[in-house]
This record gives structure tokens, C-alpha cells and sequence, in this order.
């Protein structure tokens, strides 16, 4: 199962490679993960996606939670949430394409961020889902390069993600 | 007042009252070195840097303290990974300090540089690289905090030697405080109860306790709680020590060389109380049969241990000590004489087993068999001495022939098994308690992984025996080649090819002597230990005698091979 995990880190060097490492020292797959300072400096908010069954999440957030640099760790699959991710692709643009492109960039309230004599940037603001259907309807357009944040995520409502439920 | 990064080191290190220092120079830290002369702290100066590390693990393991090393960087530092993941996987309280290039260089494969904190991170409990002179106490302080606090381990410091040469003002800081690390002690009261109502329903109970009894100096606990209750109790290899070996109430070891009645004891029992162990894979055989009619309380100050290998039932997370003494007054509420009446079918069913199988050799053999010398250690020393072992045979018959009685008298690698370990730890230990008798049992082959520091038990006048049981194999290998291999013994013979101990020891400036008759081991063993100077003792034994009884790797722990 697919887990999205939030930690509050120590901003520090090294903390990344401990966090890494606790991965691949287990053979533990990372899906996406994204690391930028808090609202106090000292401070970094990680979001980490990884798949595992119970046994092995267990394990990973206890492991997390041994880090010595790791102040908080939640698994917000426990929660209800609300993710995003960005992701940008330039496109091929010909002639015959420019229209359907736009049109599709529109319909999924994306933007176009630069634009070349045959290609086309775009990027789009959303959640897994709606990031592979906008890639699904590109694809067939010719995508040259792709590149995905990664996901960020928070609680629902007024709760703070880090603060026990 | 202002004082260089090396000065300070050594501050530090007075204030976290460090009496001994095992260590190795080298260019990086030669400031220190410098700084150390008249520091008053003893130096003991090793061979090799993996023994430093090997030698504060057993100074650490025999007192309780923690023990420190110093080396340089590059191959020093690197030298010294095996002796921190020997100390990492047993939880031993060890502070590795290294030497570094320049800051500046960092990076530039510099003479001498290694990046040993990337290098130690997954076997270190924590690592530091100290960029700024300033920094120093603070993380001199938090190093040692975070060694001996929780579950202890080994934390590394990486000096580099721009830092070391830097000069701030000095402040030793109080307190710790580390945001990310307050490792909990008290243990969930509510759950402390429930265990006590889970124990007192249960028939069949088993008390199964591990290296965390000794980490946590709570073996009186531990012993009032199983005398209270009637409870047998089973002990880790690790856990050796923490409950007395010759107590009625234990069961000796479990695990793939444990007792007959310990293992089938485990296998039979409804409730399995475990204190400070971690179900090892060694300890439980084929995890899925492990157990199977019984609930689990799992007591550990590492959440991480709880539920890892087995589903636990009943976890409570807190120092082994103060969770079991939060047992005794909710004890008084209950009816402990109906409880212990109802015991009386399972110390039936015990005693069956034990009259099944009792761990036994040849005692009319014309040869030197193994178990017997360390049957005669024991009782020549009547346990009070402080014995290291080596990894293999010569560290199970040990376990099993030698009943520990007290906690801290075992110095073994049992995690990672790290042969070449016992003899520096004996060293450690001796220099710890110089009046103490210590004594390494080893074997042919392990004891040559670090021998190199017979010059250094020479040098300081530590007189630590080393009785070698020679059987000219690495034996528990040939061992594994005999019953899965079709005694094709590759690699695993050293019969003609090792040197005369005698004259190692001899070489060395220290006594050798030599036993290849049973009735010569009891005289040697007294001779050996009237000499007040390093002895090596070479018991020439049994060439193929086997450790029983055996658990194959991965099947049930009640599959034993008896013989």
C-alpha cells in the first residue's frame, strides 16, 4: 500500500543521507520525495512516498523515528489529506498540435511557462491523478521531457499535519 | 577563556570523567595527541585500530561506562568500522573519536581523508563531522549523552584537523537538548498492568531475557521477578550473566545452540515474557513456528525491536530496570501462591525434558575435549572472573559449559559475530579492573584475526589469559561442512599452518604454555593464573568435536540435532 509520509527534520547536513540511507540499507523503495525549509529555519518539512505492507511501514516509521536529527514523523494515510504535485513537460508543437495542446493545458487549468519554435513548456498543479491523466492526454502529442516535483502533502481543515490527531 | 579545538577536545573528555583513552596516532590528530601528554588521562596505545574500538567495547561492556577511542583519519578511521558495528549491533556505549583532513580539503581525496561518517552512518547510533571549532562542546556533550542514554551505541566524531588547531571559547554546556531524541524510560502504566494480568492467567510461562538486562543493570529486578513468581527464565547469549547460570529457576541459553529445555520450553510455553531481547534470528530458528502457542509481552527501550521479527501482543517501550520494578507493587494485589501452584505441571513437564537430554561430551576421552576446559575455568574460577570470547565453537561451549552468575563478566560478539573480538576486549576489561582475573577463551583461528596486540597486553603488563582451545579448524565452519557440506572442509583447516603459540607468546616477551593431555589441563589452568603477567595457554583438543545440541539455520527451534 502506498503511504505518504511527513517528517520534521532537523535542517542540517546529512539528515537526507541518514533518511536515504535507513531506505536503502533495507531495500526499500522511495516513490517520490520532497525536502524544503519550514517556516523555521532551523527546521526542514520532508514528504516521503513509499509503498510497503503494514509490517514494513511499521518498521520504517519507527526507524524514522530513531533518526537522531528526526524531530516528528506522521503517516498521513492515517488522515485525510491533500496532495499535489507539480509537474513540467515540454511538448513537441507543430503545427497541428498547438491547438489541442493549449486546449488541454486549459482544461486542466495548467499554464503555459515557455515557448520555443517547436515546443511548448507547460506546467500543471495537481494531485497523482490528475498529473497521469494530464501526461496520458499529452503523451500521444509527442512529450520530450518530463519532470515531476514530487508530492507535498497536507492535513485536512483546520488540524496541523504534525500535531497528534 | 580561549583554547584550540584539541584542548577542548580534551576538556571535554574530563568532564565526561574519561580515565582511559585507547588509541593510535596519526598526522590529523597529532595536536591532540599533543594536548593529551599531561592530560592525566591513561593512553593505551593498541596495534591496530579495530582492537582500540574492540578494547573500549569491553572496557565499556565490564564497567558500564563508556569507552572512547582516539585515531587518526584515512585508513585509521576505516580500521576502526568493524569494532563500531561490533558495538552497534550488542548496543555497547563506545565514543569513536577521528581524525580528519582540513575542512578545506574535505572532498579532494586528500591525503589520508576518508568520509568516515558517511562510511559509519548505518552502524553508528549517531555521527557527527565537527565543521566549527565552536560547535565542539556541544557535540562532545551530545555524543556521550546519546552513547550511554536509551539503547546505548556507538557515536563517531570526526575531528578535522583545521578544527582541532581552531581556537573558541570554552563552554561546557550542562544539558542536552536534542529535539529529535528523548527516549522513553517510564513504560505505559496501563500496559505494565495488563502484563501483570496476561502473567497471572498464564500455565506455561517462560521469562526469555537478553543483552538489555545488562544494559540496563537490572538483573536483581529481573531475579526477584522470576523468584516471586516461579517463573523459569532463558537468557540470549547477550543475556548471559543477567540472570545466575546456576539458578533453579534457569533454563541456560536458547537458540540454535541453547538447551534442550530452554528451546523446547520457548516452543511449549503460553506466555513468553521477554525483557530486553530482540528475537533474533539465531535465538528463534523459522520465525513462523517460533513459539506458537504463545502471547508475547516485549519490554524494550527500542520501539524499533517491538513487532520486528514477531508479532508482539503485549509491548511496553521503557528502561528494562524501571519497567520491572513498576511490576512489584501491582504483584501484591494478586494471589501469587494459587499462581504458583498452578505452575507445578509445567516444572513437571521441564524436568522431563531436562532428564530427555542433558548437554553432555566425552568425560573418558584421551584427548583434551573443549567443554572440559572451560568446565575447569569455571570451576577454578568460581565464576567471578571476566571472561571474553572469541566467535565460533569456542564461544558456544563457553556459553553453555560456563554459568554465568553475574552480569558483565561476558564480553562476546554475539550480533555480529566479529572473531578477533575477544582478545582486545579482554584487554579492554583488564585495564578496567587491572586486579581482576580476565580470561579470553578463543580459538586457533580466531584468536590470529588480532593477535597483533600481544605486544600491547606486553607493553602495559596486562595479564590476560588466553586459553586457546586449538582444534586446528575454524571449527564452527567445519562444523557446517560436516553435516551440509559432505565434509568437504574448504578453506577451514589450519592444522600445521598456524604458528607455535608457545613461541608467539615468547616472541612477544609473555609466558606460553602448552596442554595436549586431559589431566595437564587442571595444573596449567592453575599455573596460568598464579602468573601475574599476560599468559597464552594452547589447549591442544579434539580436533572434530561438535557443538550440541543444534538448530539448523531456519528450521523450528525444537528440530535439534542432539548428536
Amino acid at each position: 500500500m502506498r503511504h505518504v509520509i511527513t517528517l520534521l527534520v532537523e535542517n542540517e547536513f546529512g539528515v537526507l543521507a541518514r533518511i536515504a540511507g535507513l531506505f536503502s540499507g533495507r531495500g526499500f523503495n522511495i516513490e517520490s520525495l520532497c525536502v524544503a525549509e519550514s517556516m523555521d529555519p532551523t527546521v526542514s518539512t520532508m514528504t516521503l512516498v513509499t509503498r510497503g505492507d503494514d509490517q514494513i511501514i511499521e518498521q520504517v516509521l519507527k526507524q524514522l523515528n530513531k533518526l537522531i536529527p528526526v524531530i516528528k514523523v506522521v503517516d498521513l494515510i492515517e488522515k485525510d489529506f491533500v496532495e499535489r504535485e507539480m509537474v513540467l513537460v515540454k511538448v513537441s508543437a507543430t503545427a497541428e498540435t498547438r491547438e489541442e495542446i493549449l486546449r488541454v493545458v486549459d482544461i486542466f487549468r495548467g499554464k503555459v511557462v515557455d515557448v520555443g519554435t517547436k515546443t511548448y513548456t507547460v506546467e500543471v498543479t495537481g494531485d497523482e491523478k490528475k498529473v497521469n491523466a494530464f501526461l496520458a492526454l499529452l503523451k500521444p502529442l509527442g512529450i520530450k521531457e518530463l519532470v515531476r516535483t514530487g508530492r507535498v502533502a497536507m492535513v485536512r481543515g483546520s488540524k496541523i499535519s504534525t500535531e497528534p490527531a | 577563556m580561549k583554547k584550540t579545538g584539541a584542548q577542548i577536545v580534551v576538556e571535554c573528555l574530563k568532564k565526561e570523567g574519561v580515565d582511559t583513552l585507547f588509541n593510535y596516532p596519526g598526522g590529523a590528530v597529532i595536536a591532540l595527541f599533543d594536548e593529551l601528554l599531561h592530560s592525566g588521562i591513561r593512553q593505551i596505545l593498541v596495534r591496530h585500530e579495530q582492537a582500540a574500538v574492540h578494547a573500549a567495547d569491553g572496557y565499556a561492556r565490564s564497567t558500564g561506562k563508556v569507552g572512547v577511542t582516539l585515531v587518526t583519519s584515512g585508513p585509521g578511521a576505516t580500521n576502526t568500522v568493524t569494532g563500531i558495528a561490533t558495538a552497534f549491533m550488542d548496543s555497547v556505549p563506545v565514543v569513536v573519536l577521528t581524525g580528519q583532513v582540513p575542512t578545506a580539503l574535505i572532498g579532494n581525496d586528500a591525503f589520508q581523508e576518508a568520509d568516515i561518517v558517511g562510511i559509519t552512518r548505518p552502524c553508528t547510533k549517531h555521527n557527527y563531522l565537527a565543521k566549527d571549532v565552536s560547535d565542539l562542546p556541544r557535540i562532545m556533550k551530545e555524543a556521550f549523552y546519546i552513547a550511554r542514554s536509551g539503547r546505548p551505541g556507538p557515536v563517531l566524531i570526526d575531528l578535522p584537523k583545521d578544527v582541532l588547531a581552531g581556537s573558541a571559547e570554552f563552554k561546557y554546556p550542562e544539558k542536552v537538548s536534542i529535539r529529535g531524541y528523548r527516549p522513553t524510560y517510564e513504560g505505559h502504566p496501563g500496559q505494565i498492568q495488563r502484563a501483570v494480568k496476561l502473567m497471572m492467567k498464564s500455565r506455561r510461562p517462560v521469562l526469555y531475557i537478553g543483552g538489555g538486562i545488562i544494559s540496563s543493570n537490572a538483573s536483581k529486578e529481573v531475579t526477584l521477578l522470576a523468584e516471586r513468581l516461579g517463573i523459569p527464565v532463558t537468557m540470549t547469549l547477550m543475556g548471559l550473566g543477567g540472570f545466575p547460570g546456576n539458578h533453579p529457576l534457569s533454563l541456560g541459553m536458547l537458540g540454535m545452540h541453547g538447551t534442550y529445555h530452554a528451546n523446547m520450553a520457548v516452543m511449549e510455553s503460553d506466555l513468553l515474557i521477554a525483557v530486553g531481547a530482540r528475537f533474533d534470528d539465531r535465538v528463534t530458528g523459522m520465525i513462523e513456528a517460533f513459539a506458537p502457542h504463545a502471547q508475547i509481552i516485549h519490554i524494550d527501550i527500542d520501539p524499533t525491536s517491538i513487532s520486528k521479527n514477531v508479532r508482539v501482543d503485549l509491548p511496553i517501550v521503557g528502561d528494562c530496570k524501571r519497567v520491572l520494578s513498576k511490576f512489584f507493587p501491582l504483584l501484591e494485589e494478586e494471589d501469587i501462591e494459587s499462581f504458583k501452584a498452578g505452575l507445578e505441571r509445567w516444572y513437571q513437564q521441564i524436568e522431563k525434558w531436562k532428564s530427555v537430554y542433558t548437554m553432555n561430551y566425552d568425560r573418558n576421552a584421551s584427548v583434551i575435549k573443549p567443554q572440559y576446559v572451560i568446565e575447569k575455568i569455571y570451576d577454578l574460577t568460581k565464576g567471578e572472573a571476566i571472561i571474553a570470547t572469541e566467535v565460533g565453537q569456542n564461544q558456544m561451549w563457553t556459553a553453555q559449559y560456563y554459568p554465568f552468575t553475574k552480569p558483565r563478566t561476558l564480553l562476546t560478539s554475539g550480533g555480529l559475530g566479529t572473531m578477533g573480538y575477544g582478545f582486545p576486549a579482554a584487554m579492554g576489561a583488564q585495564v578496567a579492573f587491572p586486579n581482576r582475573l580476565v580470561i579470553d577463551i578463543a580459538g586457533d583461528g580466531s584468536f590470529q584475526m588480532n593477535s597483533q596486540e600481544l605486544a600491547t597486553v606486553a607493553q602495559y603488563q596486562l595479564p590476560v589469559k588466553i586459553a586457546i582451545l586449538n582444534n586446528g579448524y575454524l571449527g564452527m565452519v567445519r562444523q557446517w561442512q560436516e553435516f551440509f557440506c559432505g565434509k568437504r572442509y574448504a578453506q577451514t583447516c589450519l592444522k600445521g599452518v598456524s604458528p607455535d603459540f608457545v613461541k608467539l607468546a615468547e616472541a612477544y616477551g609473555i609466558v606460553g604454555l602448552k596442554a595436549t593431555r586431559p589431566e595437564e589441563v587442571v595444573p596449567i589452568l592453575k599455573k596460568a593464573f598464579s602468573i601475574p603477567k599476560p599468559v597464552i595457554i594452547d589447549f591442544v583438543v579434539d580436533p572434530e568435536e561438535n557443538v550440541y545440541p543444534m538448530v539448523p539455520a531456519g528450521e523450528p527451534l525444537n528440530q535439534m540435532r542432539l548428536v
